[in-house]
């Protein structure tokens, strides 16, 4: 089984990586791209029987900085 | 004063740390990072600048999860010093030992060059030997040095008298232009700057020198 972890900046930590990928897109001339945030996914790989309430301590850990991103988890 | 000096796998400035604390009269150990206890009798924790396990995840995210980490987690929750310069620094607001997070830097480059370090409080025993508002010569070189905090920790940090070093022009988007922040008991320190670059007439320039003498002279071994 596996679980899909998706980590984002939190709505109001400036994303100067998303920043500059929205620029690039328009200098490309892609119009209308109002804005871009750019995160991580992280595939875990777990033994049967791992529950979410794991995956969420992990998140709550190690994967995600609680104090400027956000996680989802997605047991799959 | 007895230091302990942390060896992650990619820490770069940790023999230059122990030098600064050496040439400051320190007896200086040096601990790896596999490490679960600091030597006896340690006044102050070192954690170096660098690149801690390549920076993978976050920056200090796995540091900060390693088995030396608790024991400067328990060290610093005893009252015990804790200096973290650059990763050490990210380390340490990974631990939770300090507020806040190291974001990258807001023009996105990493940033290599001496700014204006201006000192913001010297009621501490890491600053007690300059003067308040003067504005120093200290190198910085990171690419994740960009301070966040939420405004509520902001106000506390202000409130607090617990900014130790501000950006005299603030090179990386830090808010408050924050460069350095003490804990709530003033033992430890965080910051991006690295005083230790900036020890000896060799570097050219000094200004990071009265850091490590405060710190010998507030921590005369007895």
């Amino acid at each position: 089984m596996k679980a899909r972890v998706h980590v984002m900046l939190k709505n109001g930590v400036l994303d100067p990586q998303g920043e500059a990928v929205r620029h690039a897109l328009g200098a490309m001339g892609f119009g209308g791209v109002n804005g871009v945030r750019q995160g991580k996914v992280i595939e875990l790989d777990l033994a049967p029987g791992t529950s979410e309430a794991e995956v969420t301590q992990m998140c709550e850990k190690l994967l995600a900085n609680t104090v400027i991103e956000s996680y989802s988890v997605e047991m799959v | 004063m007895k230091a302990a000096v942390i060896v992650f796998p990619g820490s770069n400035c940790d023999r230059d740390l122990a030098v600064a604390f050496k040439a400051a009269g320190a007896d200086v150990t040096m601990v790896w990072h596999k490490d679960s206890t600091l030597p006896d009798g340690i006044d102050i924790v070192g954690v170096p600048g660098g690149f801690s396990y390549g920076d993978y995840l976050r920056c200090g995210a796995i540091a900060a999860q390693s088995p030396i980490c608790q024991s400067v987690k328990a060290h610093a929750e005893r009252g015990g010093y804790v200096l973290g310069v650059c990763n050490g620094f990210q380390v340490l607001t990974e631990t939770g030992l300090l507020p806040g997070a190291l974001l990258r830097n807001a023009g996105l480059k990493y940033i290599c060059k001496t700014v204006g370090l201006r000192v913001e409080t010297t009621k501490s025993d890491f600053t007690s030997q300059y003067d308040l508002g003067a504005v120093l010569d200290i190198p910085i070189a990171h690419h994740d040095g960009n301070y966040f905090a939420d405004q509520a920790t902001l106000a506390a940090l202000r409130d607090q008298d617990r900014v130790a070093f501000r950006y005299a022009d603030n090179p990386n988007g830090a808010q408050d232009d924050i460069a350095g922040i003490l804990s709530h008991n003033r033992r430890v320190l965080g910051m991006m700057p690295h005083p230790e670059r900036a020890a000896d007439a060799g570097h050219g320039g000094t200004d990071g020198a009265a850091l490590f003498r405060a710190l010998a002279g507030a921590l005369v071994t007895a």
